[in-house]
């Protein structure tokens, strides 16, 4: 193990970056997420690395997806409204089925909203954000620590799948400092970028998908003479309009994740053995709900929780099953209501949801979920 | 004839470029709306129909006398 | 016959390409494969990337690996194709409303910062993958589905705009002059840096149908009377210029380019292997 060291979110996301073997980056300064890229601007070109500063959030994302088909892998970072920006191209990534990890370090919203005060309202946007068709795989920290784990894992995740990944973090995990101490690089696994089986000669086709529903995409340069394009494509890559090539594009894209869902739905249970309540918390937030939940135990109350790091896909299985345990959930988030309406359709009316929204810039006190929980237990809202 | 003229019909959509640049009237759009050779003792092997041709339909060569 | 050598950097089974009968980009086409036949560029080591509209479907007929990116973004996937790998040599296909346009931005920045990139813009003057709405280079008054009593809006000299932005190398020649716009190209190919050739092309379809230019040939008669060679236009007085337009190599200068100025960053930073 390496010494512990005092690192902030968004570095311990840039190292997880570099661990997992990125070695290009570009990007737009928007906070609360500029650290990503000042720290990949320090540190990329002692890697042999590239770092780019583009002119807008679009271009930053097309200059990763280019670097990406030329051969490396990638990560953009961004917040809000850039977010927004760059949902063309992430629409793209997912359609061209190229591997690639967009930072989201939340604020509020909508708008240029509350530039330096955490949120959790992208939540949808995440999973929504682009046009069409696709499925989403979006990852949400809640410690320094898994800021690190979970840029690993996206990275991973997006070779494997040969899909965008979102890293959903929040000002309050960007912003943290805390005490960690990171594994040893060669602890890390790191999925390598898919290579063709056969040749040109042998009948390659770069979107003919292996066993696993996936791809083996050819970088550039590599003789293959490949297409690629955003138009739906058969599995030669070229565009067609079939009915029947558009259907299996679009299935394809989905069932390549979907087929693995629980292997990727990563999640933490706390207290649950005896629980008749739950709280259900991801990110920032996760943290106050953990404190909130011991007060509460201390004060005699049955309650436990389910802490979600997979936020996309949605974790229908635990949710279902804690439902089925449980009297009641509360899902504290900072927004207006956003992954409570999963949770509720998870839960299918086996248990009571109680949302406890927040969004005036501040973060929840363990207090205030305390009183939330004791309310729950007390069925003071039924 | 100076000239062999190739024509790749399929490729050919009939838009006249060619025609209309020959300097000596070698070509005519057929009924099927496709380019063919009407006077082909005319053609001087100039190529301005393969210059120009935006399809790459028609290929002049200059034949060889043996 | 003789197959043509070109004929190798065409995917044969793509083609006949989607183009309008008498359309001007299949010719600009052919004049980029001649330039790398010419410059011999490694035909696995050629990335061709384009943008979105009728200009950019030309890298699904181009025989190289081959990127047909989203509206305007061109630029920047070829950026980040070449600063990832520099040894490939990254051609940019875009059209006047994709590379001026939605992808203007762009445009200007890798102008800016002259990426080793040779950008060749279809210039159609109108928008023709939809029907023939107006562009920002839709010569003024001309008319457009978007502009039915025609344009109003002033429109860019795109050659001008990439000189002012730090291009390294721009020239203009048309679909009429074959010869002469395969050779700016091959020339821009020889310039270490982002080098912009504007290649104007007849749209008979859509801008010319409207605009009373007649068909094909006519629209390519306009620009064999019109398109007037740079030593030429600089002689020529200022009234005599009305109605008419340069071609020819119109800037040419040295600077660092972008991914060899990189390069020097990594040394700095003890990165090179």
């Amino acid at each position: 193990m390496s010494e512990a060291r005092l690192i902030q979110g968004n570095e311990a996301c840039a190292q997880g970056a570099l661990a997992a073997g990125v070695r290009f980056f570009g990007g737009y300064p928007i906070t609360p997420s500029t650290e990503i890229a000042e720290t990949m601007a320090q540190k990329l070109p002692g890697l042999g690395g590239k770092f780019i500063q583009m002119e807008d959030e679009i271009a930053s994302m097309g200059v990763v997806l280019g670097a990406v088909l030329a051969g490396q892998k990638a990560l953009t970072a961004t917040s809000g409204p850039g977010f927004s920006l760059k949902q063309e191209l992430i629409g793209f990534a997912a359609c061209a089925e190229i591997p690639i990890v967009i930072v989201n370090v939340q604020r509020v919203g909508p708008s240029t909203g509350q530039p330096t005060s955490p949120a959790q309202g992208d939540v949808m946007q995440a999973r929504w954000g682009t046009h069409g068709d696709h499925p989403m795989i979006a990852l949400s920290p809640w410690t320094v620590r898994e800021a690190y784990d979970a840029t690993i894992l996206a990275v991973n995740y997006s070779e494997r799948f040969r899909t965008p990944v979102i890293l959903l973090m929040d000002e309050i995990v960007g912003h943290l400092r805390e005490k960690v101490v990171l594994p040893e690089l060669k602890d890390i696994e790191i999925y390598p970028r898919r290579v063709p089986k056969i040749t040109r000669a042998e009948g390659y086709e770069p979107y003919r998908p292996d066993e696993d529903m996936v791809p083996n995409v050819a970088d550039f340069g590599q003789g293959y003479h490949i297409h690629v394009t955003g138009l739906i494509h058969d599995e030669t890559g070229f565009p067609s309009g079939s009915p029947k090539v558009t259907e299996d594009a679009i299935r394809r894209m989905h069932e390549k994740i979907m087929h693995v869902q629980d292997e990727i739905t990563h999640f933490e249970e706390f207290f649950m053995e005896d629980a008749q309540y739950a709280v259900v918390a991801y990110g920032g937030t996760a943290r106050t709900a953990y404190e909130a939940v011991r007060t509460a135990r201390e004060h005699g109350l049955k309650v436990g929780m389910v802490r979600l790091m997979t936020i996309w896909p949605f974790a229908d299985k635990i949710i279902k099953k804690t439902a089925k345990q449980v009297k009641a959930i509360l899902v504290p988030e900072l927004n207006y209501g956003q992954l409570v309406g999963e949770v509720e359709r998870a839960a299918g009316g086996s248990a009571r949801v109680k949302l406890l929204a927040k969004y005036n810039t501040e973060i929840f006190t363990p207090q205030e979920l305390v009183e939330a929980i004791e309310n729950l237990c007390a069925g003071v809202d039924e | 004839m100076k000239s062999e003229i190739t024509i790749k019909s399929v490729r050919c959509k009939g838009c006249g470029i060619c025609v209309a640049f020959c300097p000596k009237k070698v070509l005519g759009i057929n009924l099927l709306g496709k380019v063919q050779v009407v006077d082909s003792e005319a053609c001087i092997a100039c190529g301005q129909c393969e210059l120009r041709c935006p399809d790459y339909a028609i290929f002049v060569d200059k034949k060889v006398e043996l | 016959m003789l197959e043509r050598s070109y004929e190798k950097y065409f995917r044969q089974n793509r083609l006949p390409h989607l183009w309008c009968p008498g359309c001007g980009n299949g010719t600009a086409m052919k004049s980029i494969v001649q330039a790398i036949e010419t410059k011999n560029l490694d035909q696995d080591k050629t990335i061709i990337v384009s943008g979105i509209g009728c200009s950019s479907r030309a890298s699904g007929y181009m025989n190289f690996d081959t990127l047909h990116t989203a509206h305007g973004r061109a630029i920047p996937f070829a950026t980040g194709i070449k600063l990832a790998n520099p040894e490939l040599n990254v051609v940019v296909i875009t059209g006047d409303g994709d590379c001026t346009a939605i992808g203007g931005n762009h445009f200007i920045h890798g102008a800016r910062r002259n990426v080793d990139l040779t950008v060749i813009m279809f210039n159609n003057h109108i928008y023709g993958m939809t029907g023939g709405q107006a562009s920002p280079m839709t010569p003024l008054h001309k008319k457009a589905t978007t502009a039915p009593y025609g344009t109003v809006d002033r429109p860019f000299d795109a050659c001008h705009l990439a000189e002012a932005a730090g291009a390294t190398y721009v020239a203009r020649s048309t679909a009429f002059h074959v010869k002469h716009l395969s050779d700016m190209i091959a020339a821009g190919f020889d310039n270490k840096g982002f080098s912009f050739i504007e290649a104007v092309v007849q749209c008979p379809t859509a801008f010319g149908r409207k605009n009373k230019m007649g068909d094909a040939p006519d629209m390519m008669k306009w620009m064999r009377d019109t398109a007037v060679m740079k030593a030429a236009w600089d002689k020529l007085p200022e009234d005599k210029r009305e109605g008419k337009f340069p071609i020819g190599l119109f800037y040419q200068a040295d600077f660092l380019e972008y991914t060899t100025a990189y390069q020097e960053v990594i040394d700095v930073a003890g990165g090179a292997k």
